[in-house]
């Protein structure tokens, strides 16, 4: 640790209190709509950190996850509303049958190769929207509405800045929780996996068995956004559910910088607050989103705020022989 | 029996269309691999600019529908096959050495696209002229019209071209030699990016191709049309075996007839989840695709 790594690390600390003391102090500043937009970028950030541990932290790409969202979201909606539960309670409901879920799909797939991974994946949340498209317990196309608010004895989280902070205090736990198990024993597996299958099987690394832990709790993490964004909207159908939103998820976890914990947060504020920016261009919003992306890519290709943990795989792409292309260096040293 | 035989037939005709499809995806995927988000919306650009063809040429009082029909397909395919190089040279090339970077960078090009199309055309549907009439050969109580028979047997003759292309040209042997190693295909003289570029040509005309004769035959497009067939295509992809021609045809038309055997005995309304879950299941059991050969995810 020389001088320079401490003041970088005194930085980050800076950084880190600011952005904590702005995401509490928001609701103040703020009029709802910019409230409500908020607590939208934070279900990002829960559905961003659960499925940066599947494609970040173990390398698996899963088109498909807004499955584990809509489980947890439909799990919430349909206890809460027909079975008239606590919303507290639908939490541990929701978030046993995501996982379960995610063993079901994961366990027979996730000896695949990546891409066909990718496939089946985006099968499967094809597999769940449409399925909840066409039965009438989930509501059919109209889906769930008049879900309640959650309240805590008397008190009712009904208004913009009460459900903003129910929202902040889920996504802060997934972040720690997401920061610590990446330092785990569970989380150096991840990566030795992401790295090298074979190396980390060679090294006594059951690499099934790690994949789908990491499958399991992503699709955890995804189930628990699914009944906040409930709870939330009050009213869920399956528009919210379909590939595009997939995609969009694994935008937050690519465009911030896979792996990293802030770029997630990034990714999130970006892909959220961009097309709520150009909301007022609403014709030509979605192209310049389109055009957007590509450029982004091309200046920053690892992402807005790259991760720093294991960046072995980064050092040795840039080494291997590949095509002739403009160098990505500048990106990987930060 | 003849319900069945009736749903063998559209497949096959759908099938056609999501094996044209398919084929750019395993191409682009085969050579630099990329799945390309972009290859649906191609299908779809096809479409637009075969309509704007058409209507330029019923202007100019053109009314011969073989003529109408043959410059319609050329000049979409034309226009398509460029647009596929540039959306290869400008989002594509400068990030091929960054796996996910480049998806999210196609990602961008199917939402540009796709968007493009919004803006010039329509929101919502247009109608595609209708040219040829229904008629068919009467074969018991089948209905089959011409269209179907010449939709089939034009793409697989252009897929049989395609494969000979690949197998028996200068160009698909420097293709092939690309696939198995692109720096030892450099050293042995191969312009690269010139292959990489024709790829991109050659993938993006045949699904032009597709979806004029998408708008012909069914009469109506969209702008989103591609979206949706590009997943069935890319399904198609992966199950014949990505990277294999033959593969991404015989994924075509399997997912075409799995896809009306659905209609016609369950419903419409499950029919994509039939496909997928037959995808799955067969994925599960035969992990390289139908046609794929043993890969080793990486050496």
């Amino acid at each position: 640790m020389g001088p320079r790594s401490h003041r970088i690390a005194s930085i980050r600390a800076g950084l880190a209190i600011a952005a904590a003391v702005a995401a509490l102090g928001l609701p103040l500043a703020a009029n709802p709509y910019v409230t409500d937009v908020a607590t939208l970028v934070l279900v990002y950030v829960m559905l961003g950190l659960g499925l940066n541990i599947v494609v970040g932290y173990a390398g698996l790409l899963d088109l498909g996850y807004a499955a584990f969202f809509a489980i947890g979201a439909y799990s919430s909606a349909i206890l809460m509303v027909h079975h008239h539960m606590s919303y507290w309670l639908t939490i541990p409901i929701a978030a046993c049958l995501t996982t379960a879920s995610g063993a079901v799909i994961g366990a027979p797939t996730l000896r695949m190769r990546s891409d066909y991974l990718a496939i089946v994946t985006l099968g499967f949340g094809e597999i769940v929207r449409i399925t909840a498209t066409n039965l009438s317990f989930s509501g059919g196309p109209d889906g769930v509405w008049g879900i309640p608010r959650p309240s805590i004895g008397p008190l009712v989280l009904g208004s913009s800045a009460s459900l903003y902070y129910l929202g902040l205090a889920f996504a802060a736990v997934i972040l720690i929780l997401s920061h610590n198990v990446a330092r785990s024993r569970l989380g150096r597996a991840w990566r030795a996996v992401r790295e090298d299958e074979i190396a980390a099987r060679a090294a006594g690394i059951n690499t099934v068995s790690t994949k789908l832990k990491a499958y399991m709790l992503g699709a955890l993490l995804g189930g628990t956004a699914g009944s906040f964004f409930a709870v939330k909207l009050t009213a869920i159908d399956p528009t919210s559910f379909t590939f595009v939103q997939s995609v969009n998820i694994l935008m937050v976890v690519i465009l911030g910088g896979m792996g990293s914990l802030p770029g997630v947060v990034l990714g999130a504020i970006v892909i959220v607050g961009l097309p709520e920016a150009l909301r007022a261009f609403q014709t030509v919003r979605m192209l310049a989103f389109g055009i957007g992306l590509i450029l982004l890519m091309l200046l920053r290709p690892q992402g807005l705020w790259p991760s720093r943990i294991g960046t072995l795989g980064r050092v040795r792409a840039a080494r291997s022989p590949g095509t002739r292309s403009q160098p990505t260096g500048q990106a990987a040293t930060s | 029996m003849d319900v069945a035989l009736q749903q063998l037939v559209n497949g096959l005709t759908i099938g056609a269309f999501y094996a044209l499809i398919a084929l750019g995806y395993t191409m682009v995927y085969g050579i630099i691999r990329l799945i390309n988000f972009a290859q649906g919306d191609l299908y779809s650009v096809g479409a637009f600019i075969g309509l704007s063809m058409l209507s330029l040429l019923a202007a100019l009082h053109v009314r011969n529908a073989l003529v109408l029909t043959f410059l319609g397909l050329v000049v979409s395919m034309a226009a398509t096959g460029l647009l596929g190089v540039l959306i290869y040279r400008v989002a594509y090339r400068p990030l091929l050495r960054s796996p996910l970077s480049i998806l999210i960078s196609a990602i961008g090009a199917s939402l540009t696209l796709e968007y493009s199309l919004f803006l010039i055309y329509s929101p919502s549907f247009l109608v595609y002229p209708s040219l040829f009439s229904t008629g068919g050969p009467a074969l018991g109580g089948i209905v089959v019209s011409w269209m179907q028979v010449t939709i089939f047997l034009v793409s697989l003759g252009l897929m049989l071209a395609l494969y000979a292309l690949v197998h028996r040209t200068k160009l698909g042997l420097a293709m092939r030699a690309l696939a198995i190693n692109q720096d030892a295909a450099r050293l042995m003289g191969i312009d690269v990016n010139r292959v990489i570029a024709a790829t991109f040509f050659i993938g993006s005309a045949l699904a032009a191709f597709g979806g004029v004769m998408t708008g012909l035959y069914y009469g109506q497009i969209s702008f989103l049309m591609g979206f949706l067939a590009g997943l069935k295509a890319f399904t198609a992809a992966v199950l014949g075996g990505i990277g294999n021609i033959p593969g991404a045809m015989l994924g075509g038309f399997i997912v075409g007839i799995v896809e009306s055997v659905a209609i016609g005995y369950i419903s419409g309304r499950w029919k994509d989840v039939v496909t997928f879950a037959i995808l799955i299941i067969i994925l599960v059991v035969r992990p390289r695709g139908l046609l794929g050969e043993r890969v080793v995810e990486r050496m």
